[in-house]
């Protein structure tokens, strides 16, 4: 699926780089970006580091045989795969150009693609979601081994049952606002239709009400893997455990109260925007105190760059850059302006690409030893880690200037004055896909199928992995 | 994934109290009940937000076009209304002594509560789908046929009754079909109950389910009042 | 320890800081000043259409006078489209179904981007146009040049009457229907004791569902309207009652 997304940005990149279009006709460039949102958010981010990560460490950490319900978590497994081959069917008999998030009353009563097969996508891979995250707040609560207790337990798994109460709390929410727009599509008529007195916005306050606390879906096991990475490669304890494993849960908890700064400018009033500015504030710090804890954890640690460290990283720096930008868009008077600008675009970029992804790569390269049995080669994997922090960067930064000039996002066609800022913009985007699916293929699957030999000698480079980590962390 | 878990050195299987019921990912049959319970619990926390979002909407919409809401919850039959509240406490009921007899080790009278329970909960939804064919024949179902008469509108705007409307068929809908889910899963109870599966020390599955038998009957305990019961009937 | 809880304060305190500047400055743009020029927006797939209440109007294209504060009341004909400006730093989403505004005060004359921020289908970034900010003599020249025969307030007569409106509303208060002579921005008492404003969405509401808003010692026989005029026609209506409050003559040429 991240092929795929992938494909669909670098189209869009191409295609922005004359102002008038390059590529594709504008309907064909919304379908993109629709594409590329759905399949990147619903099928790549949320589901990425909890499914394989998570249902792998999850046990091992914490001392169980298995997760709770092994079977349920097969289920998952299919209801993603069922709703993945839905949104594919309607990506591939036509596609759907509603963006990601569905605004009624486009949604419901204007657009004519496919877009119930969509939302029937996204719906049935929630219920993966869900069960995914019942399974782990239920193993960790009830499986974890004797002497394992909550303030032992490795920051990895603080950050994974955070995720999980978000994803058990937020999710169904998500799935009734689908389920509605598909309601109203099939019988055109229903509660978010300004024709009969409803109300489009109230659409928007449901979405984002999931939508807001799956951005920390997405980071939050992101932050747990750096939390493990750090500790790991600079060799010392982490500074500040409780404090990591707190704003962890802290940030699952004001997660869910700030889906308002999304709204500032949708008519709601102008109280609302107040509270939802302050709590967006307010869930700055838990974030701030994780990447201070970080820093100390470096500080006079005697600090390896291996791989998965260089990843760690650039996690680091690209998520303090996406956080601090992120008080740009809480700000009422700057977020007015910033709103559905390139400059949230960079910004979330910035969160969820240089956090998430980096993190998921670096967790991955960690891991993948325990996982396979073997070792990737480094060299290349260190390589790969440099090259996809500078693409990234080229890519996003100059969107954070455009979005400050004005452009507005999802535009397929664009004044002429934003184009050295686009082409600076399109050709990292071209520097950063090849070079991402060279790392993810060269460095992770193709060399340790060589590279066999080197897997004893892994033990004694990595000190404290896999069970060692839940057995002797601390 | 479990063959690695498998080799954690905590894994050691001579030391466990072995039990034909107990899966193989857990230390013993209390924790593994606890587990399923929990499990349960969390389930119905989600649930609840899912819901929680119509109930948000019928709030916020309530408040706005309240003449709207009150006719149209006029215009539905509170006496059925009451009869399947009646029918679905009972079942809970039922359900509650099923989840006895299992704890007991009972398996007749565990399979008869069983069915007893499943023919509640299909009495309700009998009675569910006779007034939404009411409905179908006042000309009274949004989107598909809706074409309400002045007496039906009672003097409120026909565009607030239609959004109550709305809602009545999404909440009551959605809690339909929550009970078929429901009916199946105890269906399958009694299954596993007729094939002696179910004993005293593994009855956690029948308890699961009523569990999830009693969240659907309390969802049904709030929307009797808020689609029946508002707008000042008994003035 | 310390070093945690210093780590904590100082981040913390810099976000009040920041969220209370913020806040402040969002609330001063959320008001606007008394005496403002209006503007009347309506925002349809894929076009703007504007109306200055003297009566021209413009697609795409706004022409204002630099230094005056403008106000935009705007609604929208189909989805949710956004009116941003990225020179004078203000958005705002154009919702149907209801009236949102914003304000702003060009400093500068020149030409500046309009953009709907809000995607609103297959043409969304063809959506655009241009705000031409010109001096206060260019702006009335202009006004002059473009001026319609009609001011919004008497096109809105006009269809008061073409739509049967004056046959039930009369000024005299005879008729099956409330008189509307200075009755904008005063107090209405609904039939169930409700208090609400005359403004323009109490006057867009009472068009096109007249039946929401019962009126003590009137029976309810007005028609819904819905479907036999468009939003901009809604506009002009609700600028000619608002004419007849001021007290300011409005004649049928």
């Amino acid at each position: 699926m991240f092929f795929i997304g992938g494909a669909a940005a670098v189209m869009m990149r191409l295609h922005l780089i004359e102002p008038a279009g390059a590529l594709v006709q504008p309907e064909t460039y919304n379908k993109l970006f629709t594409m590329h949102g759905v399949v990147m958010v619903f099928f790549f981010l949320i589901p990425s580091i909890p499914a394989t990560l998570g249902n792998f460490l999850v046990p091992m950490m914490i001392g169980a045989r298995d997760l709770a319900f092994p079977r349920l978590n097969l289920l998952s497994w299919y209801v993603y795969i069922t709703g993945a081959a839905f949104t594919l069917y309607a990506l591939i008999s036509g596609g759907v150009d509603t963006g990601w998030t569905f605004y009624t009353p486009l949604s419901s009563h204007y657009l004519n693609t496919h877009v119930i097969t969509t939302a029937l996508g996204v719906f049935i891979t929630g219920f993966s979601s869900i069960l995914t995250g019942l399974n782990f707040i239920v193993t960790i609560h009830k499986m974890r081994a004797p002497g394992m207790t909550w303030k032992r337990m490795p920051l990895f798994l603080w950050s994974i049952y955070a995720a999980s109460v978000i994803f058990v709390l937020a999710t169904p929410v998500l799935a009734i606002a689908l389920f509605l727009v598909g309601l109203e599509r099939i019988f055109h008529v229903g509660i978010f239709d300004p024709a009969i007195g409803g109300d489009p916005v109230l659409f928007q306050h449901l979405f984002w009400f999931y939508s807001h606390p799956a951005v920390y879906i997405m980071i939050l096991p992101g932050m747990g893997v750096v939390s493990e990475l750090v500790t790991c490669f600079s060799k010392k304890k982490p500074f500040g455990y409780i404090f990591i494993a707190y704003s962890s849960l802290a940030i699952a908890v004001f997660s869910f109260l700030v889906w308002g700064h999304h709204l500032f400018v949708s008519s709601q009033s102008v109280y609302a925007g107040f509270i939802s500015s302050a709590l967006s504030f307010a869930l700055a710090i838990p974030s701030a105190i994780k990447v201070f804890n970080w820093t100390a954890t470096l500080y006079k640690g005697s600090i390896s760059y291996q791989a998965p460290m260089l990843y760690a990283l650039g996690f680091i720096g690209l998520f303090t850059m996406g956080g601090l930008t992120g008080l740009f868009l809480a700000s009422l008077a700057t977020g007015v302006h910033l709103h559905d600008t390139y400059f949230v675009i960079a910004h979330f970029h910035y969160i969820m690409v240089g956090g998430a992804v980096m993190a998921y790569l670096g967790g991955i390269h960690f891991w993948w030893p325990k996982i396979t049995g073997r070792l990737y080669h480094d060299g290349w994997a260190r390589f790969a880690a440099l090259v996809i922090f500078v693409g990234f960067n080229l890519t996003f930064f100059p969107q954070y200037m455009l979005g400050y000039l004005g452009m507005p996002r999802r535009y397929a066609v664009y004044p002429a004055e934003f184009q050295v800022l686009d082409v600076m913009s399109s050709a990292g985007a071209s520097h950063t896909r090849r070079r991402l699916l060279d790392s993810i293929r060269l460095s992770s699957l193709v060399h340790p199928l060589w590279t066999r030999s080197r897997i004893e000698s892994l033990e004694r480079e990595r000190p404290g992995m896999g069970d060692a980590i839940a057995a002797s962390h601390r | 994934m479990s063959e690695s878990a498998a080799s954690s050195p905590l894994a050691a299987p001579s030391a466990r109290h072995l039990s034909p019921a107990l899966h193989h990912q857990f230390e013993d049959i209390e924790q593994q009940r606890d587990a399923g319970n929990f499990g349960m619990w969390v389930f119905l926390a989600t649930e609840m937000l899912f819901f929680g979002g119509v109930f948000t909407g019928y709030i916020m919409y309530r408040s706005l076009y309240y003449p709207g809401f009150a006719a149209g919850s006029h215009g539905l039959e509170v006496n059925l209304g009451a009869a399947m509240t009646f029918v679905l406490l009972a079942s809970s009921f039922t359900m509650a002594m099923a989840v006895h007899a299992a704890r007991a080790g009972r398996r007749g009278m565990l399979l008869g509560l069983l069915f007893a329970t499943i023919l509640l909960g299909i009495a309700f939804l009998g009675m569910k789908f006779t007034e939404y064919s009411h409905k179908w024949h006042e000309q009274m179902v949004p989107g598909l046929n809706f074409h309400p008469s002045l007496t039906e509108l009672r003097g409120a705007p026909e565009h607030a009754v239609e959004l109550f409307l709305c809602f009545y068929f999404f909440m009551t809908g959605l809690h339909a079909l929550h009970m078929i889910i429901g009916i199946g899963l105890l269906s399958v109870m009694a299954i596993l109950a007729w094939r002696g599966r179910i004993s005293c020390e593994h009855y956690n599955r029948v308890e699961v389910s009523g569990l999830y038998w009693h969240f659907v009957d309390i969802i049904w305990i709030y929307l009797f009042p808020l689609l029946y019961l508002i707008g000042g009937r008994y003035k | 320890m310390a070093l945690e809880i210093t780590g904590i304060a100082i981040p913390s305190l810099i976000c009040i800081f920041l969220f209370l500047w913020g806040a402040s400055l969002f609330f001063a743009a959320a008001q606007s000043p008394q005496g403002a020029m209006a503007i009347f927006v309506v925002g349809k797939q894929w076009m703007w259409h504007l109306q200055h209440p003297e009566g021209p109007r413009e697609i795409n294209q706004l022409h204002i006078p630099v230094d005056v504060p403008v106000r935009l009341t705007m609604t929208s004909e189909d989805v949710i489209h956004d009116f941003f400006v990225p020179a004078f730093r203000m958005k705002m989403d154009v919702v149907p179904g209801r009236y949102t505004s914003e304000w702003f005060e060009a400093t500068k004359p020149g030409s500046y981007h309009l953009f709907c921020a809000q995607y609103c289908g297959t043409l969304h970034s063809g959506m655009t146009g241009t705000i031409e900010v010109m001096s206060l003599t260019g702006y009335a020249q202009w006004l002059r040049e473009n001026s319609t025969a009609e001011s919004m307030a008497q096109m809105g007569l006009q269809l008061f009457s073409r739509l049967g409106c004056d046959t039930c509303h009369l000024s005299d208060g005879t008729g099956a229907g409330p008189a509307l002579q200075g009755r904008f921005g005063k107090q209405v008492t609904l039939r169930d004791g409700q208090n609400r404003v005359m403004d323009g969405a109490y006057v867009r509401q009472s068009i096109l569902d007249p039946a929401s808003l019962p009126l003590p010692n009137y029976r309810p026989v007005m028609p819904t309207f819905r479907g036999q005029v468009s939003e901009e026609h809604i506009l002009q209506l609700i600028a000619y009652i608002k004419s007849l409050a001021s007290g300011e003559r409005t004649q049928a040429p």
